[in-house]
């Protein structure tokens, strides 16, 4: 389906699938090791008394950790639109530029340097992720341009070499560290505080904000670098500034949550089945879907297989590849 | 020039462009002078040539001549070695992109595909220089309806680039220039992957356009007899050089354009139009082929 991209149409996206994350948000709330009815948890989120067991698990337990998977969600979401569109290329995805092996190795570094280290460690996957961001950029870039083809090789040769280079100091790790490491990588969004909240909400927020301000540029830039020029889009620059907003945004959230796969591939797909390939409808399609797909993704991380819980990013790889596969089969048929 | 054409565009661009538009002393015309520009292996110029608005001027020549380059040149995007570009008196050069994307419309031939819009998304894109917020207006919308209606696109509006042919492809490539309703109209062969009854369709749609919007019309293009049909100034280039430019008449002449071609040619008159036209020469059934 492919909506005309006009101011209402935007808000009815953004209306339509604002209600469906908020619905999907209570039931999460609701579910886990007790369940609870929605109206509980809407008498736990409005603060009423009487309830001490359902506001515990609702407010210090379960929101902070829906919340969260709402914003990353949403920032891969958005991220992998903004590089699908930077990379004219449907496939491509936020971690093909080496940004998640950067932060990844910054994460493994802050375990290995152990004690103060260790609990800086969002911080030291995030400066990873910037630091490879600028690298992968640096290394991609010719004649001031960034051309798909470069980018894309500069980020595999980078995430090649420091996936060894993390496998090295995996090595040097305890055996409990190795597999809290595993366990990020694949995606966690269990350690989740507020104030992590209180920072990447509004980060994340102002990201995707001013990637929409750059929504209707997208869009020509989708026509080729050519004819984008001859319509007056500035191709070089708004590609440096998209590119680095959405490594902002894939770092920000690795360095919370890990790896978490395939959502910033496959979210922008899903949002143009839903609203089509203008990125006005697009972006707000995409940091909804993703906020919902990942909360979806959460919940059932941790109820699946209770008391245990998997790591989210498995969820998303075993329900993401065939959702995947079916999408190569119809674009190649 | 027309009361509607003149609104929409006064608008974004504020006092300065809205001057400049009221046809100033410094002329209405496209100057192009002397401009080179130097690959590796190819040197064009200086070529110099004016188009004046309500004018359609026709660039033809062999292959590797230079033709797309200057037309790149003329469109301000390519920057000459020497020389400059002048649109009614303005560097076209030292514009902004988006305000020489207000002027100047370039259609090229190799369009990439990449994305599966449809029809009518693609021809709006042609307003990007004009939208100033984030969502086109109805004066837009308006715009996008006339370029699709001038070229025959208005039923195919909700197709999908991927699902209609490469004529209609290439038609949609021209309306989305036509959308961004510039003054300078530029297309790189137009007529490549059309049949005779879209390509005679075509050009008597850019003859009518540069006679009555006015848009000042420049095409390159391999299909000598349409160019001499439709064209009032046609330029010769060969191996980076102007030869000759003037009328249809005095630049189809067969010595020259056997010479520029390496191949013999014939001219004679076209029996319903009096215009010159260009045929091959053969002998015993085979032409004549490159000396």
């Amino acid at each position: 389906m492919s909506l005309p991209a006009t101011r209402r149409n935007a808000l009815s996206v953004a209306l339509g699938l604002g209600a469906l994350l908020f619905l999907t948000a209570l039931a999460a709330l609701g579910l886990g090791g007790v369940h609870l009815s929605i109206p509980r948890v809407w008498s736990a989120l409005m603060g009423h008394a009487g309830d001490p067991q359902g506001l515990a698990i609702v407010r210090d337990l379960r929101l902070p950790r829906v919340l969260m998977a709402a914003l990353v969600g949403a920032a891969l979401a958005v991220s992998g639109t903004a590089l699908q569109a930077l990379l004219r290329n449907p496939l491509a995805d936020p971690y093909v530029l080496g940004i998640s092996s950067g932060a990844a190795l910054g994460e493994i570094l802050a375990l290995w340097l152990g004690g103060w280290w260790a609990a800086a460690a969002p911080v030291l996957a995030f400066a990873g992720a910037v630091a490879t961001t600028a690298w992968v950029y640096l290394l991609g870039r010719r004649g001031g341009r960034l051309t798909s083809y470069t980018l894309v090789l500069a980020g595999v040769v980078t995430a090649s070499f420091l996936s060894a280079v993390i496998l090295f100091v995996l090595t040097m790790l305890s055996t409990r560290d190795v597999r809290g490491t595993a366990f990020w990588l694949m995606g966690d969004l269990s350690v989740v505080t507020s104030a992590r909240i209180g920072f990447m909400a509004p980060v994340i927020a102002l990201g995707i904000l001013v990637l929409y301000g750059f929504a209707k540029d997208l869009n020509v830039l989708l026509l080729g670098d050519v004819e984008a020029a001859h319509l007056g889009v500035p191709v070089a620059r708004v590609e440096t500034i998209v590119f680095l907003l959405a490594s902002l945004l894939t770092g920000l959230a690795v360095s919370v949550s890990g790896t978490i796969g395939y959502l910033g591939l496959l979210v922008p797909h899903l949002g143009r089945m839903l609203v089509g390939s203008d990125h006005r409808l697009l972006i707000p399609a995409a940091a909804l879907g993703g906020a919902t797909i990942l909360i979806l993704a959460d919940t059932l991380a941790r109820t699946v297989v209770a008391p245990l819980e998997l790591p989210v990013g498995a969820v998303t790889a075993v329900a993401g590849a065939p959702v995947f596969i079916y999408l190569l089969r119809r674009r190649a048929g | 020039m027309s009361v509607i054409e003149r609104k929409p565009e006064a608008a974004p661009e504020g006092p300065k462009g809205s001057e400049l538009r009221s046809g100033s002393s410094r002329g209405d015309r496209l100057s192009v002078d002397r401009v080179t520009f130097r690959y590796p292996h190819f040197e064009l110029g200086p070529a110099s040539f004016d188009a004046r608005p309500g004018s359609l001027t026709a660039i033809i020549g062999p292959n590797g001549s230079g033709k797309s380059t200057l037309l790149e040149i003329a469109s301000g995007h390519l920057k000459p070695g020497s020389g400059r570009v002048l649109l009614e008196g303005d560097d076209l050069h030292a514009m902004s992109a988006s305000a020489r994307a207000r002027r100047v419309g370039l259609a090229r031939q190799d369009t990439p595909l990449l994305f599966a819009f449809t029809v009518r998304e693609f021809v709006r894109q042609g307003r990007h220089p004009h939208v100033g917020r984030l969502f086109e207006t109805g004066e837009d919308e308006r715009w996008v309806d006339w370029a699709a209606a001038e070229t025959s696109l208005q039923h195919l509006g909700s197709r999908r680039l991927t699902e209609i042919s490469g004529g209609e492809f290439q038609r949609a490539v021209l309306a989305r220039t036509l959308a961004q309703r510039p003054r300078l109209l530029l297309l790189d062969e137009p007529t490549a992957n059309l049949d005779i009854g879209y390509q005679i369709e075509m050009l008597s749609l850019l003859r009518r356009l540069a006679g009555s919007e006015p848009f000042i019309v420049i095409i390159v293009t391999h299909e000598l007899n349409l160019a001499s049909e439709m064209a009032d100034h046609v330029l010769l280039l060969d191996a980076g050089r102007v030869v000759r430019q003037g009328t249809p008449e005095a630049v189809f002449d067969a010595a020259q354009l056997s010479r520029a071609f390496r191949t013999e040619v014939a001219v004679d008159r076209n029996p319903s139009s009096g215009r010159p036209r260009v045929t091959w020469v053969t002998c015993g059934g085979l032409a004549g082929g490159r000396r």
